[in-house]
């Protein structure tokens, strides 16, 4: 919403400084997104007189001319073929700054003579893009005096509208908010009927189906003859140039000068292109209508068109028809002052794509009541500009009724604003904006006028009166709070914190990837979970939501081998989605590495990494998320995005907890990455949750003081046997005296055989009473190499 | 035998100075004190001699046997030091080479921003609650009292999930973190103050928009809270989180549907030579929206608007990260750019507390 000073002027009576008024408006809510002030930067521009004017010795082009300021007399060395004696003219001195250029005035020799200023165009003082010569001040312009005095500078104001303040969608409404806070008087506005001189020829026919009526629930309309449609008014042509929009004829210009003006979109039609009564219908589907703006639209059945006995001539609330539309040769005009329903027009905007001022009017709700005064003063102006006579108003439908009582303790104000306000001036407030109230106490009846829709409960009236007073106004104070804090975070939230900063600390690299990716590498990445797709992605490559946060990761992890980095340890911690519906998505903590460990270093402590990172940055997330890791029990492969062989999964009894292993290759190259790329999952809601402790206590520590004895075996086994069952075999041996088993060689070779492997353990046996005799631990070797055979088919390795 | 013995200690300490290493000086303890030496078959022979003169004798022997004894630990340990120096020397290594490496993990800016968000509203007594990033339509808009078409409530802004034939409700990505604001209502009685973090969605995707970014959601009801506890809230937290005690905000008028009144909050700045200064210099940042919880909102989540009232704000998570943080791009913040985590990203460590610290 943009307008000038002078405009807001013509409803405001006052003597506020644009800056003041600026400030006003966005404190009251009319959020001031840009201040044009062409007279800033122009105080230390003065009116001077060319008291002489001759031709420079140096130069065919250049005048040397004696300017008076009324306190001194400056020679001025000046180019522009309109300078002339005994012209008034704009003169800036040396120090001055040039809003055109941005440079400082220096004194200075043009063509070996000396100039002590500048005589300045528009252009110049950034008044107009381009402009010829120099300003032709008014004969009567006072020498010495600033410039800004004497030229008409509008500065241009733009707010930022919130969508429920219709109110403000002109001028006046905005005039009236200032006048409210203070700023000023709104001045009174001549909406008075203007008498028909005769009787409008053409009557309004409203034609809607039952039922549909409210969709056009008052059509206005009066025949004006004998106009003259020339050029606008200079005044008028400035204010709708200065806000962007084009003038176009006098007709044109005062339908679009009250859109803003009054927030009152109206029509102007060519009487004489109309064929019997004029009114509002819905389309029929199909109907195609040349607009204004050159384009033919194609309605449906939704439309409301404006139509005569004819055709449609114009898209109600939203455009003109170019057919219907007045010309310079129109003598005969009918207006249209009418009201639409809001949903309708936005829907209808929306559908055919037009953005015009009438639509973002009709859409957001001009006043109900302003039909009618709106037609008296587009008829006032329409006579004052293009001549003619006016008909009686013809009148379709009726204004709805819109009045309604709003039960309003002012002791709200404070209650729910904060804001200790004597009731007096809340109500006093209310006034100003055009509100009744009455009654008194805590019980007064407030009447909202009808250009407040949006004003429904004494919430809102609240909200008026401290937007008025101004929002600064309200004292900060603390939210009141118990003496100490309480734990802000559930057990699973800490959790997922806890495990996050766990996955930095061994070195991984957090990031965040979209919820969303193609819908083909969805496909290889769900298993047995639906396809989630939008109805409306942004592009096709976001076009599904995750099942998996790996194909991201590894999408991350292609971009920065790309870039020459392939060495990437990448984590998310994040939802993935099992299904379409609210609360079908898991929290996931996925990790992913590539490349190399470390960087290259001379200590050859490198190594490429492999699927057993993979597995204990899984452990490290589950251990960190609450997880017991000894009651873990892995099992080979996985999911089909993983490599067979080198994948498996982390079960807590039937449940899978975590995923972890090799990347398909197929998988990859279907990706379009290179390989071999290592990854793990870990479901985090599936975790159990320890039951809530008694304390923080923990066991207490058992630290025997007699020596453990570590022994070693080596069993050969087939090379199908898994290790950790082989390790869960020994511990079970002599599950008291058993502390630890640790694999610590696997060999596989000629000295086992084909199809057999050695796998070498240490275990600790711990005492508890007494030092172990050499007998104790025979006999527990024995137990564990029976074990070993029972449940590994595994001998000793001789 | 005076001389005798005279002559032995000549002999042997000059012996003794005279080894040339360990080993020649352990064959001269070997003459001198060994089984076989010198002063042990002088000592023997102290059997056969007289009392008187044993003991003279042997009082003289016992001396020169500590004398020596002594002379050769002294030269030892000269032997000694001098293997040790020469052992190091040898083993000496270039200590200016690169130690080992270790991989330093990081956390996403986001993460780190969420916690410094809840660890400042923890100390005013906030939880945290969470919500699904799939929604349906009477949490994300009826209830949080969007009109019947209003545009949010279309396809251009807002991301839906297929609708099946026989579906009663509408599914979509949730446009904000505000539905958690109507589950919480209806779950729990008030009085109520939460945080709410999340991942959010709108269709949108340029220089500044990205269509999935981060929100964190105020909300407070009971009984009493007002418009001025709303203010001095929000007044603290931008304090606390940007780290400047004194800074000044703005409160002014907006519109959101679910709040009334609603507002929009301001803090000082400075664009001075196009760079972005958070503190008190006379210029305005908007940071963020917040309002009076509207009096439909409570009631479509079974509260008497006559009796609770509270208030929400929301704000963006990358915006004020990126504001502290000095991040110049939000769209940098999901392209997982390994120089990007690490240059931005945080020490695994790294805990923002109020007490301890926000920002190291």
């Amino acid at each position: 919403m943009k307008f000038t000073l002078s405009w807001l002027k013509d409803h405001l009576d006052t003597t506020a400084s644009v800056d003041d008024i600026s400030a006003k408006l966005t404190s009251t809510g009319l959020e001031v997104e840009s201040l044009i002030n062409p007279a800033a930067g122009l105080d230390a521009f003065i009116v001077a007189h060319i008291a002489e004017a001759n031709q420079h010795p140096n130069a065919d082009r250049l005048r040397v001319c004696t300017v008076e300021t009324g306190s001194e007399t400056l020679q001025v060395v000046c180019g522009a073929p309109n300078a002339r004696a005994g012209l008034k003219v704009v003169l800036a001195r040396p120090g001055v700054t040039i809003p055109a250029t941005g440079d400082v005035l220096k004194k200075g020799a043009i063509r070996g003579v000396e100039s002590q200023g500048m005589l300045c165009s528009l252009g110049e003082l950034k008044l107009a893009g381009e402009s010829e010569g120099i300003i032709e001040l008014p004969a009567d312009a006072p020498v010495g005096a600033p410039v800004t005095q004497v030229l008409a500078i509008d500065p241009v104001i733009e707010i930022n509208l919130t969508p429920n303040r219709v109110d403000a969608l002109g001028v006046r409404g905005i005039a009236r908010d200032l006048a409210a806070a203070g700023l000023g008087k709104l001045k009174p506005i001549n909406d008075a009927p203007v008498p028909g001189t005769f009787e409008s020829p053409r009557k309004v026919k409203m034609a809607l189906p039952a039922g549909e009526e409210k969709k056009c629930p008052q059509f206005v309309g009066r025949t004006i003859r004998g106009v003259k449609n020339t050029e606008s008014p200079q005044w008028l042509k400035d204010r709708l140039t200065a806000i962007g929009l084009r003038p176009v004829s006098a007709l044109v210009d005062i339908t679009q000068y009250l859109t803003i003006d009054l927030g009152r979109p109206l029509h102007a039609f060519d009487d004489a292109k109309l064929n019997g009564d004029v009114g509002p219908r819905l389309a029929t589907s199909g109907e195609t209508l040349a607009a204004l703006n050159a384009k033919t639209y194609t309605l449906d059945a939704d439309m409301v068109v404006i139509a005569d006995a004819n055709a449609a001539l114009g898209i109600a609330g939203i455009m003109g028809g170019a057919p219907s539309s007045v010309t310079e040769t129109t003598t005969t005009v009918f207006l249209e002052s009418a009201l639409f329903d809001p949903m309708n027009i936005a829907g209808t905007g929306r559908k055919l794509q037009i953005n015009s001022d009438a639509r973002y009017c009709f859409e957001r709700g001009v006043d109900p009541a302003s039909a009618i005064p709106g037609a008296e003063v587009a008829t006032r102006m329409i006579l004052d500009i293009c001549g003619g006579e006016a008909s009686t108003l013809v009148t379709g439908g009726a204004a709805p009724d819109t009045t309604r009582t709003i039960a309003f303790n002012p002791a709200r104000v404070k209650s729910l604003g904060g804001l200790d306000l004597p009731a007096s001036e809340s109500k006093a407030i209310l006034e100003r904006l055009g509100f009744t109230v009455a009654g008194t106490g805590d019980a007064r009846t407030v009447t909202p006028p009808s250009w407040r829709a949006d004003v429904e409960g004494w919430q809102d009236l609240v909200e008026e009166v401290l937007r008025i007073h101004g929002y600064d106004n309200i004292p900060p104070i603390p939210l009141p709070r118990a003496p100490m804090p309480k734990v802000a975070l559930t057990a699973q939230q800490r959790q997922i914190a806890f495990t996050r900063r766990s996955l930095a600390a061994r070195g991984l690299n957090e990031t965040t990837t979209w919820s969303f990716l193609p819908s083909a590498q969805a496909e290889l990445f769900r298993g047995e979970l639906p396809l989630v797709t939008l109805a409306n992605p942004i592009s096709s490559d976001l076009d599904a939501m995750r099942p998996s946060l790996i194909p991201n990761l590894a999408a991350a992890a292609g971009r920065n081998a790309a870039r020459g980095m392939a060495d990437c340890a990448l984590f998310e911690v994040g939802p993935r989605f099992e299904g379409s519906k609210p609360g079908q998505q898991v929290q996931v903590a996925a990790v992913l590495r590539s490349g190399q460990t470390t960087a290259r270093h001379w200590s050859g402590s490198r190594r490429p990494v492999d699927a057993l990172d993979a597995k204990a940055d899984a452990l490290a997330a589950l251990e960190a998320a609450g997880a017991s890791i000894a009651g873990l029990q892995t099992t080979a492969g996985g999911a089909g995005w993983y490599h067979p062989g080198r994948s498996g999964v982390l079960k807590l009894g039937n449940q899978v907890l975590a995923a972890f292993g090799e990347l398909h290759p197929g998988t990859l190259s279907a990706l379009d990455i290179k390989g071999p790329i290592f990854a793990c999952e870990v479901f985090l809601d599936r975790i159990p949750q320890p039951k809530k402790k008694a304390g923080a206590a923990r066991p207490l520590l058992k630290a025997s003081s007699l020596q453990p004895v570590e022994r070693d075996f080596a069993f050969v086994v087939d090379t199908t046997v898994a290790a950790e069952a082989l390790l869960r075999a020994v511990k079970s041996a002599d599950k008291e005296l058993i502390s630890d088993v640790g694999l610590f060689d696997i060999y596989q070779g000629p000295h086992v055989g084909e199809g057999k492997k050695s796998l070498a353990v240490a275990v600790t046996l711990q005492p508890k009473d007494a030092t172990l005799t050499d007998e104790q631990i025979d006999a527990v070797s024995k137990k564990i190499v029976a074990a070993v055979e029972k449940t590994c088919n595994g001998r000793l390795r001789a | 035998m005076t001389d005798n013995i005279d002559q032995l200690r000549t002999e042997l300490l000059a012996a003794v100075s005279d080894a040339a290493d360990a080993g020649a000086l352990e064959d001269v303890r070997v003459s001198a004190l060994g089984k076989k030496g010198r002063i042990t078959d002088l000592m023997k022979g102290l059997g056969g001699m007289a009392p008187e003169e044993r003991k003279t004798f042997g009082q003289r022997l016992n001396v020169l046997k500590d004398e020596v004894a002594a002379a050769l630990d002294v030269r030892k340990q000269g032997f000694d030091s001098a293997a040790l120096n020469a052992r190091l020397a040898s083993e000496s290594m270039d200590v200016t080479v690169s130690a080992r490496p270790e991989a330093r993990g990081t956390l996403h800016p986001i993460s780190q921003t969420m916690e410094e968000v809840a660890a400042i509203f923890a100390q005013m007594g906030f939880e945290i609650a969470d919500g699904p990033d799939i929604e349906d339509d009477f949490h994300n808009f009826t209830a949080l009292n969007f009109p019947p078409g209003h545009p949010a409530r279309e396809m251009h802004d807002t991301f839906f999930l297929p609708t099946e034939p026989s579906a009663a409700e509408r599914y979509l990505l949730r446009t904000h973190t505000s539905p958690v604001q109507i589950r919480t209502m209806m779950s729990q009685k008030p009085p109520i103050r939460v945080i709410i973090p999340g991942r959010t969605y709108r269709c949108d995707y340029d220089m500044t928009h990205t269509p999935m970014f981060h929100q964190v959601e105020l909300l407070v009801i009971d009984t009493e809270t007002n418009m001025s506890h709303l203010r001095g809230c929000l007044q603290e937290f931008v304090r606390t989180y940007f780290g400047v005690d004194d800074l000044t905000t703005r409160f002014r008028p907006s519109f959101f549907p679910f709040t009334e009144p609603s507002a929009e909050m301001d803090i000082g700045c400075s664009r001075k030579g196009g760079e972005l200064k958070i503190g008190n210099y006379g210029d305005w940042l908007e940071i963020l929206g917040c309002g009076m919880v509207h009096p439909n909102v409570l009631r479509a989540c079974g509260l008497d608007p006559d009796v609770y009232q509270g208030f929400a704000a929301g704000m963006g998570i990358e915006r004020i990260a990126m504001l502290k943080y000095g991040i110049p791009d939000l769209r940098t913040f999901f392209e997982s750019d390994l120089r990007w985590l690490r240059h931005y990203g945080f020490a695994a460590l790294d805990i923002p507390s109020v007490t301890g610290g926000l920002t190291r």
